[in-house]
Order: structure tokens, then sequence, then C-alpha cells
């Protein structure tokens, strides 16, 4: 039977077991969104095209599924542009649909004709630009196969007008057949032995934990050899809740606002054990002087992450949980070393006590105004293990991960790699699509929540209960700790002079509204934003020049970190 | 360092957007790049030349293959290869150098391969060093118009990587 373009894709896409799209309809994609009118296929309307990738994304994050996105042609298509760039910046498996204009006005500067597949090369791990309804199938088998397999990361299919209107026999592919694309995913078993070796012979072994961990599910296995070798684990932001925060192993954070104890344990190691990083600016530091005395073990799915930033001893080209498997594996035989191991470790875990026990993670607090971390450590303690907490960019996401006590993997939703304010209101959105029953809760700050704020609507419209805590400093807080601490406090552009009443904007959009500036009040304010049904905005008004702390400035080495502003 | 590498793509619509992407995006160097199908006309070959250090080109390299249109890398490095150019040199032919221009051609084993009464096209063939020598000694008789075609290059011996 021959089917239109548009009933293929939708076609294709409940194949591949999508059950859930977010999206923004216009001229060139009014065919699909009329079958989607009959089709079991659920479909979000966002209020831009932007929220609806990060929405896409911060369901992807949550469940690790492909998260599917779909816009328009021109305005619709570069709307997506951001939220393309971060879920490829942190390597988000995702398929966002865009329209074309048809095949034979592309080229011409035709009504709202952009180029998407030139737009969006540089930030998609493929993407194609669909020419014959006979291609549409297979194109979309091999896009979703691309996003999820190997490093993940968002792949675009441009989809013109006619195309969906042309009809094609429908066969959904059940193999793909890439001969330039095949990931490595098994580990090189010499390899593994040899890091098992290096392992257990170390003296000051840290395990230097990436977002690979979150995205191949590799909690369990790294917990397990965390336990077994009884190496300190430090996590980036994109490995955050990949191993629980207050596990006595855990050393937080690394880098510029890391913890004092994982940079210092990272600084003075004699193995690295890097798990699925990629050594980022924003771990390392100088690189000069990063982990200087280590031997580094380096483990990725993607063999131009090795090497890229720093030399690497040992180098695994594999997906982390099968090096991990193999690794707990062969631990497994060897248990008489892995006790001699464990002993010989002794000096090194009160190295490392000592050095959290001189600079633990703290903060002052204060009666009179709200402490930003204490809203961060109160939401923790009043919100059930399970819930997911996503981020905005700034002060308020790098307090959220160093106070919020991760327990369970994939509960923390952050844009890492491209740092993307007005990314936390819509992943918030789209994980609460993902798990209607769990607690999302969106860690904003002032500035971020107006980047998106307009997802207020499809959050009442879906009825999705998101609780959204803005730690209002009435600042660009995180801009504004960099004027403070390196441009003589000259505040040029950080304050927003317009104080916004965000409980009125909360019930302009038929949402819940709640506000307090007393730090006795944010126990009450936070247990009730949970009861209450819906969405719901809670506005803590915090003291207003409380800085990041501790910190790596721009260019130094992590064993320079300042400690307390 | 001068780097030689041949990159076997499909031969499809973008390719070579993908290719210059990467490389002006990431910083690295084209001295020179050439494409044409192979003799499986779904796939093309680009030789590109580049420099850079040994870490820049394990990137290049790394970031190439990880296009997912590309089929193989061949890095040439350290490896024993044919490399030649070709250059089609219009150069101006009076009266008094018209004898000087065929003899250096001869000495090259270049063609006069388009002939006006003021000018002659000549073309040559060979490594980019005896191409640019040809360009230097022409120079002198001036030079209307020059195109080099970059060098394109194969492996020596018997070994040879027809696409599977
Ligand atoms: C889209 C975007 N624009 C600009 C920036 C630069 N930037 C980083 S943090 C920040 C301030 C964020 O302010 P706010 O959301 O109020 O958070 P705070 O730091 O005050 O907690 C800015 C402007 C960014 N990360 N993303
Ligand atoms: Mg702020």
């Amino acid at each position: 039977m021959k089917l239109t373009g548009s009933k293929i894709l939708l076609e294709s896409l409940i194949q591949e077991g999508v059950e859930t799209i977010f999206g923004y309809p216009g001229g060139t994609v009014i065919n699909i969104y009329d079958d989607l009118m009959g089709s079991s296929i659920k479909h979000i309307l966002t209020r831009h095209e932007q929220a609806a990738v990060h929405a896409a994304d911060g369901y992807a994050r949550a469940t690790g599924k492909v998260g599917v996105a779909i816009a328009t042609s021109g305005p619709g298509a570069t709307n997506t542009i951001t939220g393309i760039a971060t879920a490829y910046m942190d390597s988000i498996p995702m398929v966002v649909i865009t329209g074309q204009v048809p095949t034979g006005m592309i080229g011409n500067d035709a009504f709202q004709e952009a180029d998407t597949v030139g737009l969006t090369r540089p930030v998609t791990k493929h993407n194609y630009l669909v020419r014959d309804v006979k291609d549409l199938a297979r194109i979309i088998k091999q896009a979703f196969y691309i996003a999820r397999t190997g490093r993940p990361g968002p792949v675009v299919i441009d989809l013109p007008k006619d195309v969906q209107i042309d009809k094609a026999k429908f066969e959904y592919p059940d193999k793909v057949e890439l001969r330039g694309y095949k990931p490595t995913y098994s580990g090189n078993v010499r390899m593994v032995e040899k890091a098992v070796k290096m392992m257990l012979t170390a003296k000051k072994p840290v395990l230097y934990v990436g977002g690979g961990a979150t995205l191949t599910d590799a909690h369990a296995e790294l917990l397990k050899l965390a336990e077994t070798l009884q190496i300190p684990v430090t996590t980036t932001l994109m490995g955050m809740a990949s191993f629980p925060t207050r596990h006595p192993l855990s050393l937080g954070m690394l880098g510029m606002h890391g913890t004092y104890y994982a940079n210092m344990a990272v600084t003075s190691s004699d193995l690295l054990i890097a798990l699925g990083s990629r050594f980022d600016d924003r771990v390392t530091g100088k690189i000069s002087t990063f982990a200087p005395h280590a031997k580094i073990i380096h483990v990725d799915i993607d063999p131009t992450s090795i090497k890229k930033n720093v030399r690497v001893d040992l180098p695994i080209v594999g997906d982390l949980l099968d090096v991990l498997k193999k690794m707990n594996k062969k631990l497994a035989e060897h248990k008489d070393e892995v006790a001699q191991a464990n002993l010989a470790l002794k000096p090194w875990h009160e190295e490392v006590a000592a050095w959290r026990k001189d600079h633990p993670m703290a903060y002052k607090l204060s009666k009179n105004e709200i402490k930003p971390q204490f809203v961060i450590e109160k939401l923790r303690e009043l919100s059930n293990d399970d819930a997911i907490v996503t981020t905005e960019v700034g002060q308020h996401q790098m307090w959220a991960a160093q106070f919020f006590d991760f327990i369970q993997p994939r509960t923390f939703l952050s844009s890492g790699g491209l740092g993307t304010m007005g990314y936390g209101l819509p992943a918030a959105l789209g994980a609460q699509v993902a798990f209607p029953e769990r607690q999302v809760i969106d860690i904003s700050g002032d500035g971020s929540f107006q980047m998106n704020s307009q997802e207020l609507a499809t959050l009442v419209q879906y009825r999705l209960p998101v609780k959204i805590a803005i730690l209002n400093n009435n600042f660009l807080g995180m801009v504004r700790q960099w004027q403070q601490l390196f441009f003589d406090k000259r505040y040029s552009q950080t304050c927003m002079e317009l104080p916004i009443d965000f409980i009125k904007l909360a019930e302009a959009y038929g949402a819940t509204g709640l506000r307090t500036s007393k730090p006795e009040e944010v126990e009450e304010v936070i247990k009730k934003a949970f009861d209450t049904p819906g969405p719901v905005i809670m506005e803590f008004k915090v003291s207003r020049e409380e800085n990041v702390m501790p910190m790596v400035p721009a260019g130094a080495g992590l064993n320079e970190m300042v400690l307390a502003s | 360092m001068r780097h030689t590498i041949s990159v076997l793509v499909e031969n499809e619509f973008g390719v070579l957007t993908r290719i210059a992407g990467l490389f002006s995006g990431r910083g690295f160097n084209i001295e020179s790049l050439s494409v044409a199908p192979t003799i499986d006309p779904t796939i093309s070959r680009m030789t590109i030349v580049t420099s850079g250090d040994d870490r820049i080109l394990e990137q290049i390299t790394k970031q190439l293959n990880k296009l997912i249109d590309t089929i193989k890398i061949i890095d040439f490095t350290g490896e024993e290869f044919v490399e030649r150019e070709m250059a089609l040199i219009k150069v101006t032919a009076e009266e008094s150098t018209r004898a000087e221009i065929l003899r250096i051609c001869d000495i090259f084993r270049g063609k006069v391969v388009d002939v006006t009464p003021k000018c002659y096209t000549v073309e040559v063939t060979g490594s980019p060093v005896k191409v640019s020598a040809i360009i230097d000694l022409l120079r002198p008789m001036g030079i209307k118009e020059l195109v080099r075609s970059g060098p394109v290059v194969l492996g020596r011996g018997p070994k040879g990587w027809k696409g599977n």
C-alpha cells in the first residue's frame, strides 16, 4: 500500500516506539499535523520551538529514549537551533523533524525558507534533507539509529512539503546499513586487563566520571567498581547522579565550582580513571597543572574525546557499561589482590578525609536573609528520592549541583556543555511528560526563568505539575559574581532593574505562585508547593550578592581554588 | 608538518560541506583538497593536504572518521606513496620567449595545450614540488592565469582499496 510522506513519517515514529513528540505547527508541516489528529502519537504543543527541543531533550535525559521534536521551516527551524546545540554538546539522543519548502523552491529564497541542513550541520551528529519520499523510511530508521548509538546526539531530518505529500510504498526497514558508521562498543579486553592492573597497584587513584555514565546507565557497575576497589569518585556536572552524592566514596563534583577535596584529590592522584568524561576546560582548569602526577586511563565511546585535551596513558574505546562490566568481572577473579589494594589505599583515604575536613562544602546560614544554598538543601529534604531536578544556568545551577543530594541516576538534568539559560523549564516539562507521577523540580534563576517562561502555559494546558523554585537574586548572578571578582564590582548590565511579580505571572497562566524572603518560611513554601496540584512557582528572594564558592578562577589550576569570598 | 590524507566518502549531497565545515569549525588547515568519484560511483575520494603536529593530525583523522558519511581514511604520513598534481599555466609567449617556454615545457614533460598569437597554455603533471618549479621558471615570461589541481595520491605497492 502506498502512503504519503507525512503518514510514512508518523508510521515510522510508531515503529520506533515513539509515544510523545514535542512541537509547534506551521505551513510546511501542516500535512503532518493533519495526520497527527488521527494518530496514536501524543503531541505536546509548546509555546516556542526552542522549548519543544529542550522538552524532547529533558524527556530523553530522564528516560534514556530518543526525544523527538518537530517544527516548521524557516523561523521554526532556526528557533530549534539552541535546543539542538544544547543536546549536541551533552550527547543527548534526539531526532528533530523540520518542515522545508517544496523541493522545487529550495534555494529560491522562498517564503520561510532557511538552509536548515546547513544551519544545523555543526550542531548535529548527522542531518538529512529528504529529497524523495522513497528514501524517507530508510532515513528515519537511520536517524534514530545514529541518534541513539555510539556517542548519542541529535539528528535533524529536513522534510520538504512536497515530500510529505508524495506517496511511496511503506516498508519500515529492519536493518540499518551504514558502511561509514560502526561505533566500537566492546572495550578491548587486553586494555581492560591492563587498566585493572593499574587500578590494583595505584596508591592514589580517583574515578573521574562524566556524562557517559548517565548515558549508558552504568551507575550500578560504577558503584560496584568503586566499592570493590574503594576508589574515591568525583563526577562532572553531566555525571552527577550516576553516583550517589552522599556515598562515603563520593567527592562530589570537580572543576571550576567543584569541591576542594575533589580537586585536591585529582591534583594529587597517581592514577586518574576517566569514565565517559571528556576533560572539558571547566573541569580541568589550567591543563599544565591538571593531575600532574597521574597516569591517565580514559574510557570513552568517542575516539575523538581521547587525547583531545590531555595526554592519556591507557585509552579504552568502548561503551562504558561494557568496559565497567569487564573490569568488575576481572576484579572478581582477583579477590586477594583486591583485598591488598584496599589495604594499601588507607593512607590515601586519610589524605582525602583531611581535605574534606579542612574545607567541606559549606556556607554561612543567615537569620535575616534566605541563603540560596539553604533553599537547595530544603528542597532535597522535602522531596522524594526519585525527584527529577532540572536547572537553568547560573549560580543556582552550581548550587544545585553542590548542595542537592542525588540518589538515583537520571535525576539531574542540566545544560552542561552549552550552558543554555532557559533550558530548565522546558526540560522539566519533558521529564514530567515522561514521568507524570514523579516530582519534577526546576531550580531556576530570575534571569534564566524569563528566557522560556512562556512554557508555564504548556505546563498548565497539559496539567504538568512541575515545581519551579526561582532563586531570585535580582541579578544575572553568575556574571555579577565574575564582575565582582574580576572587574572591580562594575556591575555592567547584570542587574535587571525591573522586579517581576512572579506570583502574578504564575497566576496569569493559571498556575500557582508562592513567595517568601524569610528563611523561616522556606520550608513552609516548599511543602505548600509540593502539596498544591499543578505547576507552582516558588519565588525565594535570596541574599543578592552570595557567591558560588569554592572557585577555580579561569586560567588557574585545580589546586589554586579560591575558598571563600 | 605537511600531511596528505585520502578520505573515502559517500558520494552524497552535502558531503563536501561536511568535510570542509569540519576543518573550518575546528580550526584545522586545508592546504588543498581534490575530490571526484571512485570506480564505485557511490563513493567519492578526497585527497586533503593539511598541516599540523601529530596531535592535530590525530584529531583530524578521528574527527573525519566520526562523520557518518566517511567510509575510510588513509593517512599517508610515513607511508610510501605516489603523489601527482596537475597545473594549467597560461603564459605570455612573445617572439623572444617562445623557444624558452617550449624548452622548459620539454624538460618538465609538459605540453602546450592551447596556443594564441600572444599566449601559450601549458599543461604539466608531477609532484607538487615539480609543478612549483616549472611555475617559478615560467614566471619571468609573465603568467596570466594559473590553476593547480591540488595533489592526488595513491599508496605504492600492490595493495589497493576498492571499497567493500
Ligand atoms: C542563553 C544564555 N545567555 C547568556 C548566558 C550567560 N550567562 C551565564 S549565567 C548568566 C546569569 C544567569 O542569571 P540567573 O538565571 O538569574 O541565575 P543566577 O546566576 O542569578 O543564579 C548569564 C547571563 C548563558 N549562559 N546563556
Ligand atoms: Mg539571578
